[in-house]
C-alpha cells in the first residue's frame, strides 16, 4: 500500500493533489465529472470584500504550452461565496482553501475575517494576482507590503494561512522569508507570470487588459526552480503548482520541495485530470521506488547534498 | 456534459476553407438543443480546446456534424485529421435555443458566414415542430456558401454576399426588409452582424448566440462572460460557454 497522506497546518490531505484557485471556480461544474471529495483539497476561486465583474473580453489566449489570462478576479464577493458555495461544497468532506483577494489591506482584512468565520480549512493569501489595477500583486513583489498584510491576514483570523507568491519578483527568497517572519503557515507558489500577445492582423494585443498571466508547462521549470530554492531557506510547507499535467510532474514538485500541488490550467483542457492523477500517482510512485508521498518530499536536496 | 474520443466518419471540404465534419460516440445523444456546442482537442499541441458548434444530429447513426471554417493555426490542424481518427470532444456544451418553449409559428433564421452552422440543426428542429422557417444567409463571397441547399429543403432561402456573387449584394441587413410575417427570429454571426440585426429588429422577440474565446467551456474559469444590459441584474453577467451561447438579446450587451 502506497501511503499518499500528507498532512498540513489545518490541511489533513488524503493525497497531495488539489484543483489551483481559479481554475476548478467553486466545483460546482467539475461536480458533475467526478464526485469532489476524491480531491485531496479544492482552492476556490479567490474572494473579495465585495462583487466584482473583472476585467474586459477577451479575457485568454493560447500561448506555446499554456496560456494567458486576465480575468479580473471576477467573484461574487465574500459574503456570497460563504452563504452559497461553501453551502454547496460541505458534503464532500474535503477541505476547502480559500483564496483572499483585495485592493486594499482592509479589504483583505475583511476578506479573510470573514472567512476565518466559515467553515473553510485554511486560507490562501492571494499577493500575486497580476491582473488588477490596485492591490494583487503590489503587495506580493514588495517584501515589506508582504509582511505587512500577512499580519493583518494573520491578526485577522484564526485559520492557517498560505501565501501564494508571485513569480514576478528578481528574488524570490526575499518574498518567502517576509511571508515566513509575518506569521505565515505555509507557501503557495507560483501564481502566473506576467506576459502579452500581439495579434499581427489587428496589431494589438490580444487580450483587452494588455497583459495576462501565463499559466501551464511553460511555467514549470520557473516553478520548480522558485521552490527548489524557497525549501532551502524557509521552513514552511509549500504547496507547489504550475504546468501540473502528469503523476511526473507531480513527482518533481515534490521533489523539488513542494508538500503538495495544485493543478491549475490543465483542468480545461481535461476536466477529469485531478481524479485521474489522483488514481494514477500510487502506481507512479511505486514506480520510481517510493512507499509514500512524504518520502519524496525534498528528494532532491538529500541527493544533492549527498553527492 | 462529457468528454468522449469520437471517431471520425466524415470529413470533407464544403466551400472556401469551410469542411463539414462529422463524428461518432455516444455524445449525439446527450444533444438537449439546437445551437449547443462541443469543444475540441485538436491535438497535443494546443493547450485550448475550440468550441464548434453542432450543426446536426443524427441519432440513428448516432453522429454529430460540425461546420467549420479554418481560421488560424487549430482549425488548420483540424482539416489534416482523417475519417477513423479519433478525436479528444467534450460535450454537447452550453444552453442552445429553447425550442420547447417557443410559441413560434413563422421563424426568421439569420445567419453570418461561420454563424450559419448551428442554425442549420435549429431549422430541422422548428420545421419537425411545425414551424414556417425562412433563412438569410450571409457570405463573403459566392465560393464561401455553403448549405443552402439543405435550408431550402427546409423553406424560404435568401443569399447575400459582401461582394453580389450570389444573391442580394451587402449584408444580411439589407435582406431583413424583403421578407415578412415571421414572428421570432434567431440569429448567429459576428457581433457586428448580431447588433445590426438586433437594432433592425426591435421589438420582435429574438434569439442570439454569441461567441468569445474560452478557456474552461464549462462555467469555471471566468472567460466568457458577457455583461448584462439589465443593471439591476443580481449577478451582472452571463457566462457564455454555460448560460449561452444562446441569449435573448435584450438580457446582454453586445
Ligand atoms: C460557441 C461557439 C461556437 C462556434 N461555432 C463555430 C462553428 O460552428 N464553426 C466555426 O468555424 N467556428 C465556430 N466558432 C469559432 C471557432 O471557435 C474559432 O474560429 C476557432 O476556435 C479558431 O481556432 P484557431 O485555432 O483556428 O484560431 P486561432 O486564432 O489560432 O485560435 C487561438 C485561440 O483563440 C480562440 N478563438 C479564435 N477565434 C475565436 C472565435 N471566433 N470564437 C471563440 N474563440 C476563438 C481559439 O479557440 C483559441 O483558443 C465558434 C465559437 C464559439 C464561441
Ligand atoms: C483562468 C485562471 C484564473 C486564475 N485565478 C486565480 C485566482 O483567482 N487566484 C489565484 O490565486 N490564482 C489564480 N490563478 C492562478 C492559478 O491558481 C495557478 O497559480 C497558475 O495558473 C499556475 O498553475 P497552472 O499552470 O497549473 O495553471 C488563475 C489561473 C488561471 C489560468
Ligand atoms: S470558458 Fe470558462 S467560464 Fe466560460
Amino acid at each position: 500500500m502506497i501511503d499518499t497522506k500528507v498532512d498540513l497546518p489545518g490541511l489533513q490531505l488524503k493525497n497531495p493533489v488539489m484543483p489551483a484557485s481559479g481554475c476548478f471556480g467553486f466545483g460546482r461544474e467539475f461536480a458533475q465529472f467526478y464526485d469532489l471529495s476524491h480531491l485531496g483539497a479544492i482552492m476556490i476561486k479567490a474572494a473579495t470584500a465585495t462583487k466584482r465583474f473583472g476585467n474586459a473580453t477577451p479575457r485568454v489566449a493560447e500561448t506555446a504550452s499554456g496560456m494567458l489570462n486576465a480575468i479580473g478576479l471576477q467573484n461574487p464577493g465574500v459574503d456570497a461565496i460563504i452563504g452559497e458555495e461553501l453551502a454547496f461544497l460541505e458534503p464532500y468532506q474535503t477541505p476547502i482553501v480559500a483564496n483572499v483577494a483585495g485592493s486594499t489591506m482592509e479589504d483583505y482584512q475583511e476578506v479573510a475575517a470573514k472567512l476565518g468565520n466559515s467553515t473553510v480549512s485554511a486560507l490562501e493569501l492571494n499577493i500575486s494576482c497580476p491582473n488588477v489595477k490596485e492591490g494583487g500583486v503590489q503587495f506580493g513583489v514588495d517584501p515589506e507590503l508582504a509582511y505587512t498584510v500577512t499580519k493583518l491576514v494573520k491578526e485577522a483570523s484564526a485559520k492557517p494561512v498560505y501565501v501564494k507568491l508571485s513569480p514576478n519578483v528578481a528574488d524570490i527568497v526575499t518574498m518567502a522569508k517576509a511571508a515566513e517572519e509575518a506569521g505565515a503557515d505555509g507557501l503557495s507558489m507560483i501564481n502566473t507570470l506576467t506576459g502579452m500577445r500581439i495579434d499581427p492582423s489587428t496589431r494589438k494585443p490580444i487580450i483587452a487588459n494588455q497583459t495576462g498571466g501565463l499559466s501551464g508547462p511553460a511555467i514549470k521549470p520557473v516553478a520548480i526552480r522558485m521552490i527548489h530554492q524557497v525549501y532551502q531557506a524557509v521552513d514552511l510547507p509549500i504547496i507547489g503548482m504550475g504546468g501540473i499535467e502528469t503523476t511526473d510532474d507531480i513527482i518533481e514538485y515534490l521533489l523539488a520541495g513542494a508538500s503538495a500541488v495544485a493543478v491549475g490550467s490543465a483542468n480545461f483542457k481535461n476536466p477529469y485530470i485531478c481524479k485521474e492523477l489522483i488514481d494514477q500517482l500510487p502506481d507512479a510512485l511505486s514506480a520510481h521506488q517510493f512507499s509514500s508521498v512524504k518520502e519524496v518530499i525534498g528528494g532532491a536536496h538529500y541527493q544533492t547534498t549527498s553527492t | 456534459m462529457q468528454r468522449e474520443w469520437m471517431t471520425i466518419v466524415a470529413h470533407q471540404s464544403i466551400a472556401s476553407q469551410t469542411y463539414l465534419l462529422e463524428l461518432q460516440g455516444s455524445l449525439p445523444q446527450f444533444v438537449e438543443t439546437p445551437g449547443q456546442f462541443v469543444h475540441i482537442q485538436v491535438s497535443d499541441d494546443f493547450f485550448l480546446r475550440r468550441p464548434v458548434s453542432i450543426a446536426d444530429v443524427d441519432s440513428d447513426k448516432g453522429t454529430v456534424t460540425l461546420l467549420y471554417k479554418v481560421m488560424g493555426k487549430g482549425t488548420d490542424a483540424l482539416t489534416r485529421k482523417k475519417i477513423g481518427d479519433k478525436l479528444d470532444v467534450l460535450g454537447p456544451s452550453g444552453t442552445g435555443f429553447p425550442i420547447d418553449k417557443l410559441t413560434t409559428n413563422k421563424a426568421l433564421l439569420i445567419g453570418g458566414g461561420i454563424g450559419v452552422p448551428p442554425l442549420y440543426y435549429l431549422a430541422k428542429n422548428l420545421k419537425s415542430k411545425g414551424m414556417e422557417v425562412t433563412s438569410i444567409l450571409g457570405f463573403r463571397s459566392s465560393e464561401d456558401v455553403f448549405f443552402t441547399e439543405k435550408f431550402q429543403a427546409l423553406g424560404d432561402v435568401h443569399v447575400a454576399t459582401n461582394d453580389g456573387s450570389m444573391g442580394t449584394r451587402g449584408f444580411v441587413t439589407d435582406v431583413i426588409p424583403q421578407v415578412d410575417g415571421y414572428d421570432t427570429y434567431f440569429s448567429c454571426g459576428p457581433t457586428v452582424m448580431l447588433k445590426g440585426v438586433k437594432e433592425q429588429l426591435k421589438g420582435v422577440p429574438g434569439y442570439i448566440s454569441i461567441e468569445e474565446r474560452m478557456g474552461c467551456g464549462v462555467g469555471a474559469c471566468f472567460a466568457c462572460v458577457v455583461e448584462c444590459a439589465d443593471e439591476e441584474d443580481a449577478k451582472g453577467y452571463r457566462k457564455i460557454c454555460s448560460d449561452g451561447p444562446v441569449f435573448r438579446p435584450e438580457e446582454v450587451v453586445l
